[in-house]
């Protein structure tokens, strides 16, 4: 999947990968993806949490090794 | 989303784990969009306290000293055995890489957190307003926390 901004937020534990994500999603730009890498096992459930409180798409995530890539669109 | 896309917090308590659960609580809030507010009343004041010794009389001078303000001052509810619980909890936070407590205040107003005082638990405990932290938004009474409350879609009290 292709996005047009990486973040990597392992090695933070809640509420910073949602905190951050946040913050990422607030300076794009409407429809853009953003792909963030996180490791807290917390952020399964808060991340699709987080999309569906805020009206963005929560569109995949992938098994990476020790840490997960989640994608989300920015559609809010 | 409701309409009403609002969070008010009472923080009562002035215990760590407590503290700890109403930042990241109003922080995970905020940074989901609400419009996030938090009264602090009691033992809770504690946390948006500069640190500075406080109280006027004997007994207000007492608990400023016994109940020193400031968030990096407040200790667990459970096994903080005079300070060490405070030091080991730390410990074992800093060693997991969750946030300070100082940090996630910070963070809170970064993401414009609303902190209240309580005006009247601020008299009987004899803390003044220049011993708040000057983030905080004003004073306030049990009149203004309904009215914000009835407001909300979510209120919590910790």
């Amino acid at each position: 999947m292709q996005a047009d901004r990486v973040e990597d937020y392992r090695g933070q534990l809640c509420p910073m990968p949602i905190v951050n994500m946040a913050r990422a999603i607030k300076k794009m730009e409407d429809g853009q993806v953003l792909e963030m890498w996180a490791d807290d096992e917390g952020a399964h459930a808060d991340v699709p949490s987080w999309c569906e409180k805020t009206g963005n798409e929560f569109l995949a995530e992938q098994e990476a090794g020790d840490y997960t890539r989640y994608f989300v669109k920015k559609t809010a | 989303m409701s309409d009403n896309n609002k969070l008010t917090m009472v923080v009562f308590n002035g215990d760590m784990d407590k503290v700890f659960a109403a930042f990241i609580i109003a922080t995970s809030a905020a940074a989901s969009g609400m419009e996030v507010t938090m009264f602090f009343t009691f033992w809770g004041l504690k946390a948006i306290q500069k640190g500075n010794l406080t109280g006027k009389g004997l007994l207000g001078r007492m608990i400023g000293l016994m109940n020193r303000g400031g968030i990096e001052r407040v200790g667990p509810s459970r096994f903080n055995f005079g300070g060490i619980g405070r030091w080991l909890f730390k410990k074992m936070m800093r060693d997991k890489n969750v946030v300070g407590l100082s940090e996630l205040l910070e963070t809170a107003i970064d993401l414009d957190v609303k902190l209240y005082a309580c005006k009247m638990s601020m008299d009987v405990m004899e803390i003044a307003e220049e011993d708040l932290i000057d983030e905080v938004s004003g004073l306030m009474g049990g009149a203004t926390y309904i009215k914000e409350a009835s407001e909300s879609s979510v209120t919590l009290f910790v």
